[in-house]
């Protein structure tokens, strides 16, 4: 009798769950992590090339987004900014934290496959007459990126996993619907670990493609000079 | 065709180069001798302003640069007829072969993409490597590379190529393969200025010898003088060490590529 009830829970929850995880965590998560790496790489190119002013903004920024923490950032964004009259709808307030906090890290990890990039690619690309825009374009990023992509990766799955904060203010996701079902039921051992076994699911499909990328971008070999 | 006048650079505190006067003329072969730490390399890297010089003046066919004061846009018509090998290639490594050689003729020459596949497989033609024209450079033999790295140079008809140590990162068996295609284009009426340790090279192959030390031009002859009548005392000791080095300890490989150069 029990067992049954049980799996009634499980089943009947499981679309439940599953449906915010598809229409909420992963627009949040694939429209966060786009605008994440388009800061990212801005950030990591205003330092990479040296801008005054604009690489000490970038330090600034990443400063204060890597050491905050992202729950405290989602707090100030959607309960805070009212105060001074700055009201903004959950979701869009969880799609700004999100990708400015994963931005931060981001810059980092493309910075630093910038900079592992053999300064003699810069020199060859000048002496066969490109300008310094043609050799970022076309041979710095496309190689920089390439070092940067299983680092990236490894964010892009982690923040599948933060969109959960997101719950907090109030964005009805993955782990929100499944509070609520918990409220519902009294099976909160059952339904949490059933909530974690899609977010696995939903970062398994991510190593997969991960995977997949890697294989795709071996074309070129990873040795130096 | 190329006239350096009073070149100077410093490091920091360093003075590297200590006020160079050299010329080129067109077809000229010169070899660049000298211990480590001479400023060979330091040299050949100001004349294509990957470093910029504290003063001198160049004089590039006929048009007269300020070295210390030249601009991106005369940089870049100076750097539209020379060429650069690197001693580690520095071939593009997302590149292949082929997009290595037209890469350069696309992107800054803005040749059409026919016009440029056809220089660039004719380059690499040239350097005996068209069957890998699809191959990425980790692909390649660090001769092989070398060899690309001399067609992506080629392939901008340039009025001269600075070599600066082309053979010294290379397993001595593949050494060979490279210094045939400089000899190659010696024949050919190519003006080369190229910084090397290669002794043969220079005594066989390149018809001027500067000697540089501590920062200096100490001597500029004809190969032929520079190797037959040394004067210097130390131009003497730096040649019995490099040629007793050449004739003595080395390998049978590296002495019979020398012999085939």
């Amino acid at each position: 009798m029990a067992d049954e009830h049980l799996l009634a829970i499980i089943v009947d929850s499981f679309w439940k769950i599953l449906l915010p995880g598809l229409t909420m965590t992963i627009p949040l998560t694939i429209i966060s992590f786009t605008l994440a790496l388009l800061l990212a790489v801005i950030a990591a190119l205003v330092q990479f090339a040296d801008l005054k002013g604009l690489k000490q903004l970038a330090r600034f920024y990443i400063w204060v987004f890597r050491g905050t923490p992202l729950l405290v950032q989602l707090f100030v964004v959607f309960y805070g900014l009212p105060n001074i009259g700055i009201l903004i709808d959950p979701f869009p307030a969880a799609v700004l934290v999100f990708s400015f906090n994963e931005g931060a890290y981001c810059a980092e990890t493309i910075r630093s496959a910038l900079e592992s990039v053999p300064k003699g690619q810069f020199e060859a690309g000048l002496c066969v007459g490109m300008s310094y825009m043609q050799i970022m374009r076309r041979i710095i990023l496309p190689q920089a990126l390439r070092t940067a992509f299983p680092p990236l990766s490894n964010s892009l799955i982690a923040m599948v996993k933060d969109t959960s904060l997101a719950a907090n203010i109030t964005v009805s996701e993955m782990f929100m619907a499944t509070q609520r079902i918990v409220a519902r039921t009294y099976e909160p051992l059952l339904l949490y670990i059933e909530v974690g076994l899609i977010y696995l699911l939903f970062s398994s499909v991510l190593t997969f493609l991960q995977r997949l990328g890697e294989k795709k971008l071996s074309t070129y070999g990873n040795q130096e000079g | 065709m190329l006239e350096i006048k009073d070149l100077h650079k410093s490091f920091g505190s360093h003075e590297v180069l200590k006020g160079l006067d050299l010329s080129v003329q067109q077809g000229d072969v010169v070899a660049v001798l000298g211990p480590s730490g001479s400023g060979k390399t330091t040299l050949l890297r100001c004349l294509n302003f990957l470093e910029t010089a504290q003063s001198g003046t160049m004089n590039f066919d006929g048009d007269l640069f300020n070295l210390k004061y030249i601009t991106k846009k005369e940089i870049a018509s100076v750097r539209k007829k020379t060429a650069f090998v690197f001693q580690n290639y520095n071939l593009f490594r997302n590149k292949t072969a082929l997009q290595n050689v037209t890469e350069g003729l696309i992107i800054a020459r803005k040749l059409s993409k026919k016009e440029a596949l056809e220089k660039g497989m004719y380059a690499l033609d040239k350097v005996g490597l068209s069957a890998k024209y699809d191959a990425y450079p980790h692909q390649l033999s660090g001769g092989q590379q070398q060899r690309v790295a001399i067609a992506r140079a080629l392939a901008s008809d340039p009025e001269i190529i600075y070599f600066d140590e082309p053979t010294s990162a290379l397993d001595p068996t593949l050494i060979g393969e490279v210094l045939s295609v400089m000899r190659k284009l010696a024949e050919e009426g190519m003006t080369m200025l190229v910084v090397t340790h290669e002794m043969n090279f220079a005594r066989n192959v390149s018809n001027k010898v500067i000697f540089m030390m501590d920062g200096e031009i100490i001597e500029t002859k004809t190969a032929k003088d520079f190797f037959n009548n040394p004067e210097q005392a130390c131009i003497k000791t730096f040649l019995r060490t490099y040629l007793n080095s050449d004739e003595g300890s080395q390998s049978y490989e590296l002495r019979r590529v020398n012999e085939e150069v």
